[in-house]
């Protein structure tokens, strides 16, 4: 009948079950996903990470050449990282900690030179 | 003898559903219970409209925050039905390692919750604290606690190497050690079997009519079980389905706690056979047609209706959870059971009212 | 699609859920699909060993679609969802929650149903 009784003597006097946070931070594992970061040298403003996005929080201008993103609607799944042509966007380790203002992400590339179109070449 | 009507809200210190129940009360024994829910109904299917087939995984995921990668492996096997396409053999091997650790994580929270229904904080705290190992196993191979977000339409995104797959076995071993030195409690102790043993009995037969899935139905003698369709993998696991006859609420705790062990030997068999090879195929189109899927959660057997009409986004998306399988037997459950038998009997048929109204 | 379609109308339905049910099929759930302005497809699923079935209903919106609730107890809940998100009325339903399952006691329309038409006879 006292089954448990060992149990809690046992953790009466035994070591702590939880980690003394925030004196003791467990860092996060090594697969563990965070918000994108984007490398503005590298991206091409392809905006193929604001179409495949399922929630909607990157924004590409390609007119002013500017990346927005929103890390409070981001749901850190991935998909933009690895559906990104040029390398550019790399996922962090581990989530944010707590903020006191939401502050989007806004982020100015350059536009690179294209090829010249077929109409200029003409004339 | 003068009837009393009681409401049983959506807030109730022991019962973390936001579940309504109406019970006409005499003298504290229960004459007549009406379930009603609606309290968290989000219109999650609606959401097809917007989202195109490959965002809607994502969403489909957060149906639930339990069982989700279950639901994601569901809706990917419908969309593999319809697209025409089949998962690589190494991709249906490890969608079926973390099915079953959600398996096992979903167990432990439960039979946590059902100790802490009668009031057995210690025993609550002591399986939860099990149950964190199991959740940083899911964090250190896929990246997140429970919404793991793994599965793609076509196979699976993240793989398991050699080191990881031997980290999680030695894990497990832990993990299993644990839950035996606190099964002892669950299984015989004397105030545990006072609460449960008798309460809220369900029939074979009348189990069979109102149409429960999942331990529930196992708990009344009728061996069924969805993974026997052998889908993703199963079909080449050893898998023997676990019964009890009583039908009560103790011989659902002790299906759930077979089940934790089955869900241990069944990893350790898939990671022995996990063979080489990619990890996704392909998946290009858009799909026209009608599929039906069906997977065990741990709360029963999940039911996926999917009809596509050749663009971007799909027509119609019907989830059918468990949990709204397993409600109508509440109305059949619990007339004749004392008033403070009502939480126990209730989270005995493990109730996930976010996926019952989605 | 897994399993056999049968197609029945709103007078036949009854009967092939009682001829269902003498045969020991289980019934998994309902679905309802909105396939035009006027017309919803409602599909019963049912389940025996492993094998599915099913039934297809095409009905109007403002059809009055016979409950089986009295023969599947479990489909009163199903039943109740259908009329709150689309607006199709069961009659004979075992317990009937009136359209306040999921909405609020004064919500008229229909949630789930994309196609709108105007009472004033324009195209919605």
């Amino acid at each position: 009948m006292f089954k448990m009784t060992r149990n809690i003597l046992l953790n009466l006097v035994g070591p702590r079950a939880t980690r003394r946070y925030p004196v003791v931070v467990r860092p996060a594992f090594e697969n563990c996903r965070g918000e994108p970061v984007n490398d503005m040298e590298k991206c091409n403003l392809c905006g193929t990470c604001a179409v495949k996005c399922p929630s909607g929080c990157i924004l590409v201008d390609k007119r002013n050449a500017t990346w927005r993103f929103d890390p409070y609607a981001c749901i850190t799944c991935g998909v933009c990282t690895e559906s990104c042509p040029s390398g550019s966007l790399r996922q962090r380790n581990g989530y944010r900690s707590p903020v006191r203002e939401m502050v989007p992400v806004l982020l100015r590339g350059r536009i690179k030179e294209g090829k010249p179109k077929a109409a200029d070449q003409v004339s | 003898m003068r009837q009393a009507i009681i409401p049983f809200g959506p807030q109730h210190p022991v019962f973390p559903e936001p579940v309504h129940l109406q019970l006409k009360v005499e003298d504290e024994v229960i004459r007549e219970a009406i379930p009603a829910f609606g309290y968290v109904h989000r219109g999650l299917e609606s959401l097809v409209s917007i989202r195109d087939l490959h965002q809607m995984v994502h969403v489909v995921e957060r149906i639930c925050g339990i069982c989700s990668m279950i639901h994601a492996l569901c809706y990917c096997q419908g969309m593999e039905e319809l697209m025409g396409v089949e998962a690589p053999p190494r991709a249906r091997f490890l969608r079926v390692i973390w099915s079953e650790l959600h398996r096992i994580h979903s167990h432990l929270l439960w039979l946590g919750l059902f100790a802490d229904s009668f009031g057995f904080e210690s025993l609550f705290m002591e399986l939860w604290k099990i149950r964190e190992k199991v959740l940083d196993i899911q964090e250190a191979t896929a990246g997140n606690r429970i919404i793991v977000s793994v599965n793609v339409i076509g196979g699976v995104r993240r793989d398991l190497d050699l080191s990881q797959r031997k980290a999680m076995l030695d894990d497990l071993q832990e993990v299993e050690q644990a839950v035996r030195s606190v099964s002892g409690v669950l299984l015989t102790d004397y105030t545990v079997s006072r609460r449960t043993v008798g309460k809220g009995v369900v029939t074979g037969e009348q189990a069979r009519e109102l149409g429960v899935v999942g331990p529930v139905l196992r708990a009344s003698g009728i061996r069924q079980d969805s993974r026997m369709l052998g889908y993703a993998a199963f079909n080449e696991l050893e898998l023997e389905p676990v019964v009890e006859t009583d039908g009560d609420c103790h011989a659902r705790c002790r299906v759930r706690l077979r089940e934790v062990f089955q869900s241990i030997d069944l990893i350790r068999q898939a990671v022995s056979r996990i063979p080489e090879g990619e990890l996704s195929v392909k998946v290009r189109g858009k799909p026209e047609g009608e599929a039906v899927a069906r997977v065990e959660q741990p709360r029963g057997e999940v039911f996926y209706y999917l009809k596509a009409n050749g663009t971007k986004n799909l027509d119609r998306l019907r989830v059918r959870t468990p949990t709204f399988a397993n409600i109508p037997a509440l109305v059949v459950m619990l007339p004749g059971m004392w008033l403070s038998d009502v939480p126990v009997v209730v989270l005995s048929i493990d109730p996930c009212i976010s996926c019952t109204e989605r | 699609m897994q399993g056999e379609v049968i197609p029945v109308n709103v007078e036949t339905v009854l009967g092939e859920a009682a001829r269902a049910k003498a045969e020991g099929w289980r019934l998994v759930t309902m679905t309802c699909v909105e396939l035009d302005a006027a017309s919803v497809d409602l599909l019963y699923h049912f389940d025996r060993d492993f094998e599915l079935k099913h039934l297809r209903l095409t009905a109007s919106k403002d059809a009055l679609v016979p409950s089986i609730s009295p023969l599947f107890f479990a489909a009163f809940l199903v039943e109740n969802e259908i009329q709150d998100l689309f607006g199709v009325r069961f009659h004979g339903l075992v317990i009937d929650y009136g359209r306040t399952l999921y909405l609020g006691e004064d919500v008229k329309e229909a949630p789930f149903c994309r196609y709108v038409v105007n009472d004033s006879g324009d195209q919605g």
